[in-house]
């Protein structure tokens, strides 16, 4: 007798969440939204083609790097774009137009087509673009030259100002009572909404944070990574006697924190490896802003746990419920 | 006969290319290729002392022990390096000023010290010359690729002429030199695959394109006496 052909019999799982590559991408775009409207707010009309073209080289070099190498077409999956939101959030409004097309190529076609596309790339493609711009291009990428909203805004012809992230590293900057108390360069209300030299999308850190509850509310990232991150950067810099409002607010902490240190390919799916790899990234961080050379340690530090990742993994998996580890057999 | 050693001249360019399919002389690669001239010079210096030692080692390969082999190769290739510095020092003090440490350094370069032990030791004088050449070759042709590919983009120049605008830095740094040495490689493969050649996979003997060639192979070896595995 035939067994009736409706009823398949298949391994599980056997519901699907609806969830998919496209959806979660599609997530994150969302949640980036908020920044990406802050970033033409404050930057002008100059960062809306940044992230625009951006976007367009990403998709493309995928596309044809994915054909080249006779692979399926996976532009759909949205991640392309993804990654070409965060590269152009990476860069300063006043770098020239092709500078995030070289950045995309390194992103797209070096990181992530090489080692096989989405999924198999060993770091953050978006960090690695933004850190071969800034080894290859000081000139354009340098702290110093970071524009000021406030100057954009008056249309004034000194563009550039100290960055946050410059009185960091020189020390030039105010405690945290002064802060709330006198008139700085930078007072916490104008931090909070972005009003200060840096990258297109790291600023406001107010839009960063609503994009941040979207992807919690929607559970595409868990809470721990950021919290942990941001947490261990701002409580050991705040240790050596640092500000820390200064420190969370300046520098592409959040935006590094939500949306980077997070990528699903690169960071620990377990919860114990999620805690290590968290810290590891804000202890590099605090470490290279307190002692380094470089104002700026975020995108150094994803990079470097990222590579880390699989060891975190390892040393975390958990051990299922009654297992006991056999003994190694001597070998003759 | 002819034919005998066309094939040990050519072998040495692509199918069994020093630098790109067997991996050997890395360190001099990556440190001096920053420029077109650096890589030039430093694969003329290395061919001139390769044939050289060449030489010299099948010469005296009835004369030298077994067992003290490696020295004595070491003693005639650190003559001919020297000879190779004073020359460069007197006729070309630029490139020895931008080679700096990395002459001297020929001496313990694993592929000199590499064809001595794997061909020179066991053939007569002429092959050895002429397989020195190949490999002079292609280890000089290896250096100007990537001297040229990675003074071209990070610092837009070559040979010193300027010609792009804007370059890209990281490439005379050292991550552009792994990524272009990378890059090399491939290309060095994938043609060696069209020539027939299997793509080199294993570390081990079998995959070793000198397998067969090598003292280490006949015996089950210790690992040292691997020509491919001295890096330098």
């Amino acid at each position: 007798m035939e067994m009736p052909t409706k009823f398949t019999v298949s391994a599980s799982p056997h519901f699907h969440s609806g969830n998919t590559t496209g959806t979660i991408m599609a997530d994150v775009l969302i949640a980036l939204v908020p920044a990406g409207i802050m970033s033409v707010v404050l930057f002008g009309q100059r960062s809306l083609w940044l992230i625009l073209i951006s976007v367009v080289s990403c998709m493309l070099f995928e596309y044809v790097t994915r054909r080249l190498l006779k692979r399926p077409n996976s532009l759909g999956d949205l991640s392309a774009v993804v990654t070409g939101v965060l590269l152009a959030f990476n860069l300063p409004s006043n770098v020239p137009m092709w500078l995030p097309v070289i950045g995309a190529f390194v992103a797209i076609v070096v990181v992530k087509q090489f080692f096989g596309g989405i999924g198999q790339n060993f770091v953050n493609p978006a960090i690695v673009g933004r850190i071969t711009l800034m080894v290859s291009f000081p000139q354009y990428m340098s702290v110093s030259r970071w524009p000021n909203p406030l100057a954009i805004m008056n249309q004034a012809d000194a563009v550039t100002s100290a960055s946050p992230l410059s009185q960091l590293s020189d020390g030039s900057i105010p405690s945290l009572t002064e802060m709330f108390t006198k008139t700085t360069d930078y007072d916490p209300l104008s931090m909070f909404l972005g009003i200060r030299p840096g990258s297109l999308g790291e600023t406001c850190i107010a839009a960063l944070l609503i994009g941040f509850a979207y992807l919690c509310f929607r559970k595409v990232i868990s809470p721990v990574i950021p919290l942990l991150f941001m947490g261990t950067t701002v409580g050991i810099t705040w240790l050596f006697g640092q500000n820390p409002y200064y420190n969370l607010m300046s520098g592409g902490l959040v935006l590094g924190a939500v949306y980077m240190a997070t990528d699903y390919t690169t960071c620990p799916i377990n919860f114990k490896g999620k805690i290590v790899y968290a810290i590891g990234c804000g202890l590099i961080t605090a470490v290279i802003r307190l002692w380094g050379g470089m104002p700026e340690g975020v995108s150094i530090a994803i990079v470097l746990m990222n590579i880390l990742v699989p060891h975190i993994e390892r040393l975390t998996t958990p051990k299922p419920f009654g297992y006991i580890k056999e003994k190694k057999e001597k070998s003759a | 006969m002819n034919q005998k050693y066309t094939q040990t001249f050519t072998k040495g360019i692509i199918t069994e290319n020093p630098v790109l399919r067997l991996c050997l002389g890395t360190c001099p690669s990556l440190a001096v290729t920053t420029s077109l001239a650096n890589g030039i010079g430093m694969g003329a210096a290395a061919t001139l002392v390769l044939i050289c030692s060449n030489v010299a080692v099948s010469l005296l390969r009835k004369v030298i022990p077994a067992k003290v082999r490696i020295p004595a190769y070491i003693t005639i290739i650190a003559g001919f390096v020297t000879i190779v510095q004073m020359l460069v020092q007197a006729f070309l003090p630029a490139i020895n000023e931008s080679l700096g440490i990395f002459l001297p350094l020929i001496v313990v370069n694993c592929i000199i010290l590499g064809r001595a032990e794997a061909f020179a030791s066991k053939n007569p004088v002429l092959l050895s010359a002429v397989d020195g050449l190949g490999m002079g070759v292609g280890f000089t042709l290896a250096l100007t690729l990537m001297g040229g590919i990675r003074e071209l983009l990070g610092a837009g120049t070559l040979l010193g002429m300027s010609v792009i605008q804007e370059p890209m830095l990281i490439f005379i740094m050292a991550p552009g030199g792994f990524f272009v040495f990378g890059m090399l490689i491939a290309a060095a493969n994938a043609i060696a695959q069209k020539m027939g050649k299997k793509p080199v996979k294993s570390v081990g003997c079998d995959g070793c394109p000198n397998h067969g060639n090598c003292s280490g192979c006949d015996q089950p070896a210790p690992q040292e006496n691997q020509a491919g595995g001295e890096g330098q």
